[in-house]
């Protein structure tokens, strides 16, 4: 399991390989992974955007990853998991998020893999601040439910 | 006792610092630390609690050395 918190920008296919790479022993196990990536738009709510602060509370943010985690191995057989997000100055096109599950089946590796990152969403300390093309900022108020 | 304090994000912002060290008898709840961080101002609707990381309603009991996070939704993913 990988929980990483990265002040600069990531990529996250590079993570993925990385973490597959090094996890040997669920070489032959694994029959499918499920990958979700969230890249910053320049576009939100009708306005372009220029750029995005993404601010953390560390040590809770990392807690309440873990504590998300740990949910999903217990519903679902889920082998690994590697959770990667970004914090600080955020420009259009960067990846902000990655969640990527193995699992022996897909059902599991889609279903883990979708509660970890609504569970995200709604519960992990993380907080946006965009940076309109007019110069203007505006936090985000919320998240949307990702199942509606 | 004494309780830090922290805000997050727009409530930092509005409130103008990050963090408030307590040091105060008497605070038996996370709403008894709000006010006695805030005298004249009563918590926004929505405001997210945590106690030593942990969510936590406004009733939550508190005690030396806890650290009581107060904080917008979460926007984060």
């Amino acid at each position: 399991m990988g929980i990483k918190i990265c002040p600069e920008p990531f990529d996250p296919w590079q993570e993925i390989q990385e973490h597959q790479h090094s996890a040997k022993e669920m070489a032959g196990k694994f029959g499918a992974t499920s990958i979700f990536i969230g890249t910053m738009r320049d576009f939100n709510e009708g306005d372009d955007v220029k750029g995005m602060a993404l601010e953390h509370y560390p040590g809770m943010t990392e807690k309440q990853l873990e504590k998300i985690v740990a949910e999903a191995v217990r519903q679902w057989p889920v082998i690994d998991v590697l959770v990667v997000h970004r914090v600080g100055d955020i420009l259009p096109n960067e990846p902000i998020v990655l969640v990527a599950v193995w699992t022996s089946h897909r059902g599991d590796a889609f279903d883990a893999s979708r509660y970890i990152m609504e569970a995200l969403k709604s519960r992990a300390p993380f907080w946006k601040k965009e940076l309109l093309k007019s110069e203007a900022e505006r936090w985000l108020v919320k998240n949307t439910d990702g199942y509606l | 006792m004494s309780i830090k304090v922290r805000y997050f994000a727009s409530l930092k912002e509005s409130i103008g610092r990050s963090e408030d060290n307590l040091e105060s008898s008497g605070l038996a709840t996370v709403g008894d630390v709000w006010h006695s961080a805030n005298p004249n101002k009563a918590l926004p609707d929505n405001i997210l609690i945590a106690v030593n990381m942990e969510y936590v309603g406004l009733s939550n009991p508190v005690k030396d050395g806890d650290e009581v996070a107060f904080f917008p939704p979460v926007t984060g993913g």
